[in-house]
């Protein structure tokens, strides 16, 4: 089978940052985009600044990530309202500011259910169409902080380790299905969510970072770091043996 | 009601150029295709009817709509073999039925190149054979059938009391009803096997003559062509006439035709396994490949000149299901088929025309067939009073815009000559393509039949959509949506 470019597209998490931009960016290539976000205006705005008047492409749908229980009910909703599914992006992420002194369940628990089990909410349904079509892109974000436990942000990183780690079965699982599933590690982003932290190293725009998992989605069936820089800080990192690793101050 | 995501299934084109998601329901009796139609009445959606997928392009498939897959009825219903008629489901394939009869000296009238299509799609594409201009096609064979309305009611359709839906529902492909049970006469033969003759041509010109000369004297005819073959040569081929044999002419019939006596073999040559011929077939799928395939076959084509022999109806019939999956060599690309139908006094500039282009192009057919045709009285028809050639085009991720580009050259090619297309076939007619060769009035004629059998419209196929536009359930009509509204969900 000739696989056709991507016609439709869901970005879950797509009313800023990252999300937006790889909604935009698809929608430009003339695939048709469900954008999926708990902010309704602005998922909406974003949609009609896509749409402009004559255009169809993007589809606005609000959907909190955190109502798990009827995640896969929206996922149908949308695939159905969609025409299609080719590729899904699960964008959806928060980071609170954590002190280095400050074991907050409640922060914790927003982190957690956001970045990973709304991803398992939204990308269960998706692996399991994709399994049945025998096609398909699944894309989780993940980040480099889920490398290695860091001082800095416990939940965010054990988040983005599972994530990681979810979405490596579930590549698994599809791999002989021809479902690929694509984990993007980015480095710092310039975002909404990343503004409050100030400058960071090698910190990229959303647009390039979005350019870059799009690209990163077409080709592989792997983990991807964005930028391809971050591989070999990774790797650096990763070997620092623990007992090292926990007297260096990041 | 929640989308049954536990149906999901993929539905891909024979020849893998194209394919869809949709919920696909297999019924096993009319109560379940009943269900199933209540079922996308409940989800909205539409309903496509599959047999067992051998159209080349999108006649079955419905992206993210309903499919029904009625191969699971293939139930022979009531068997004559006095007479030479039998009842049976959609499901029941060509080889069923053949297997099924041929004991008792019995052959279907008409079958296609392959002996995996169903009956019911075989008459919703009103399929034809190497026969065509002496048996017509399939339709013309068929005693009655029972057709399921999207209503709910079955009528029972023959020529006499339903003339009109009899007409129309063969080669409607699917769009109008399901027919859940067809009786067929079948065709009496006095031998398993067909008395064959080959005919090598060295031009297009000569391939006309023999055609010409040779179709009125000979029940079956068909020419290969070598497509690659250019200037003086253009047209080359060899060309395969059979006849049925005489009463008395074959001593023991009861020998050829017994189902052992017709099956092919299980290897090629005896060792190699037809199974896997796909695979020794792949690295010559590219046009270098191909050029030498095509010419050694040309070289043997010579040789068998004037040879007159004896082949089964199977083999002789069945030439796609030698080697079993052939389409397979064809990966990762896919493969189209382009058959257009022209009519006489126009088909050989026309052919002409259309081997020469695609050779300019760098597009080369791999497979080229040339066939006689004659008109029959169907609504739909592809048939017309002359001859068709069918192109196999390799379809890469590379070269599917400049394949999209020369068949729309192509298009223009047939439609000057007056000539048509097949349902079955066709994968690349533009967006409204059926009224350009078959009018607007027959078309018209067609939307407004449809409109009074499906008038919720919930018959639609992704070729529907694209060759007769979508078709408007009465009811949208009535009150259309608000289309500037972007809703929020």
């Amino acid at each position: 089978m000739i696989k056709p470019d991507w016609q439709y597209a869901m970005v879950i998490g797509a009313s800023s940052g990252v999300g937006e931009q790889i909604a935009r960016q698809l929608a430009a290539t003339g695939c048709r985009v469900a954008l999926v976000a708990r902010r309704e205006d602005r998922v909406r705005k974003i949609s009609m600044d896509i749409n402009g008047p004559s255009l169809h492409l993007a589809v606005p749908f609000a959907h909190d990530v955190l109502d798990f229980t009827n995640a896969s009910t929206h996922f149908d909703h949308v695939v159905q309202d969609l025409g299609g599914l080719d590729i899904v992006f699960y964008a959806a992420g928060v980071m609170r500011r954590v002190g280095p002194t400050e074991y907050d369940i409640e922060k914790d628990q927003t982190i957690v259910e956001t970045n990973l089990i709304g991803a398992m909410a939204w990308l269960n349904p998706a692996a399991k169409r994709f399994e049945r079509a025998k096609a398909g892109v699944i894309v989780g974000i993940g980040s480099v902080s889920g490398d290695r436990g860091r001082r800095g942000n416990p939940a965010y990183a054990a988040s983005k380790a599972g994530l990681e780690c979810y979405l490596e079965s579930l590549r698994n699982r599809l791999a002989q299905l021809g479902v690929s599933v694509v984990t993007v590690k980015p480095g710092p982003i310039l975002t909404e969510m990343t503004a409050a932290l100030g400058k960071q190293p090698m910190m990229i725009p959303a647009e390039r970072a979005a350019e870059l998992i799009i690209k990163a989605a077409k080709k592989s069936n792997k983990t991807v770091y964005v930028p391809g820089r971050w591989w070999l800080v990774s790797r650096i990192l990763r070997a620092i043996p623990s007992v090292l690793f926990r007297r260096l101050r990041i | 009601m929640k989308p049954p995501t536990q149906r999901l299934e993929r539905v891909e084109a024979w020849g893998m150029s194209s394919s869809s998601v949709a919920y696909l329901y297999k019924p096993s009796s009319v109560d379940g295709i009943l269900e199933a139609f209540a079922e996308a009445r409940s989800l909205g959606k539409t309903i496509a009817l599959k047999g067992a997928g051998n159209s080349y392009g999108d006649a079955f498939q419905n992206a993210e709509n309903v499919v029904i897959d009625l191969s699971r009825m293939t139930r022979v219903l009531k068997y004559d073999p006095v007479e030479g008629l039998i009842t049976c489901e959609p499901g029941a394939t060509i080889r069923d039925i053949w297997r099924y009869v041929i004991g008792d000296g019995w052959w279907p009238p008409v079958v296609s190149g392959t002996s995996h299509v169903t009956i019911g799609g075989a008459l919703a594409a009103n399929i034809h054979g190497k026969n065509n201009v002496h048996a017509g096609p399939i339709g013309e064979h068929v005693v009655s059938f029972d057709l399921l309305l999207p209503s709910g009611q079955v009528v029972h359709c023959d020529p006499l009391t339903e003339p009109e839906l009899f007409y129309s529902v063969m080669g409607s492909f699917g769009l109008l009803g399901v027919i859940v049970s067809a009786t067929l006469r079948l065709k009496r033969v006095h031998s398993g096997q067909l008395n064959v003759e080959a005919i090598a041509v060295k031009s297009l010109t000569s391939a006309f003559e023999v055609f010409e000369s040779r179709a009125d004297r000979h029940d079956y005819i068909v020419g290969w062509i070598d497509a690659f073959a250019s200037g003086s040569r253009c047209g080359r081929g060899l060309i395969h006439v059979a006849d049925y044999a005489e009463e008395g002419e074959d001593p023991h019939p009861e020998e050829s035709l017994r189902v052992e006596a017709q099956q092919l073999p299980d290897t090629f040559g005896g060792w190699l396994a037809r199974s896997k011929l796909w695979r020794i077939m792949r690295p010559f799928v590219r046009p270098s490949g191909m050029r030498l395939v095509n010419y050694a076959k040309c070289v043997g084509a010579k040789r068998e000149h004037g040879k007159q022999y004896k082949q089964s109806l199977v083999a002789f019939n069945f030439l796609l299901d030698s080697a079993p999956n052939w389409k397979w060599s064809y990966r990762p690309g896919a493969l189209i088929q382009y058959q257009s139908f022209i009519p006489k006094e126009n088909a050989s500039v026309a052919f002409e025309r259309i081997i020469t282009l695609s050779q300019d192009r760098g597009l080369v057919p791999y497979l080229a067939v040339m066939k006689r045709h004659r008109s029959d009285s169907f609504l739909l028809s592809h048939a017309v009073d002359g001859y068709s050639l069918a192109l196999d085009f390799h379809v890469t991720r590379k070269n599917q815009e400049r394949v999209k580009e020369l068949t729309r050259a192509l298009d223009d090619i047939v439609l000057a000559n007056q000539g048509k297309f097949y349902f079955a076939k066709d994968s690349t007619l533009i967006q409204g393509g059926a009224k350009l060769f078959l009018g607007e009035d027959l078309v018209d004629r067609f939307t407004a039949l449809k409109k009074r059998l499906d008038p919720e419209a919930i018959l639609q196929t992704e070729l529907s959509k694209r060759v007769f536009g979508e078709f408007e359930s009465a009811a949208a009509q009535l009150s259309p949506d608000d289309e500037n509204a972007e809703p929020m969900r």
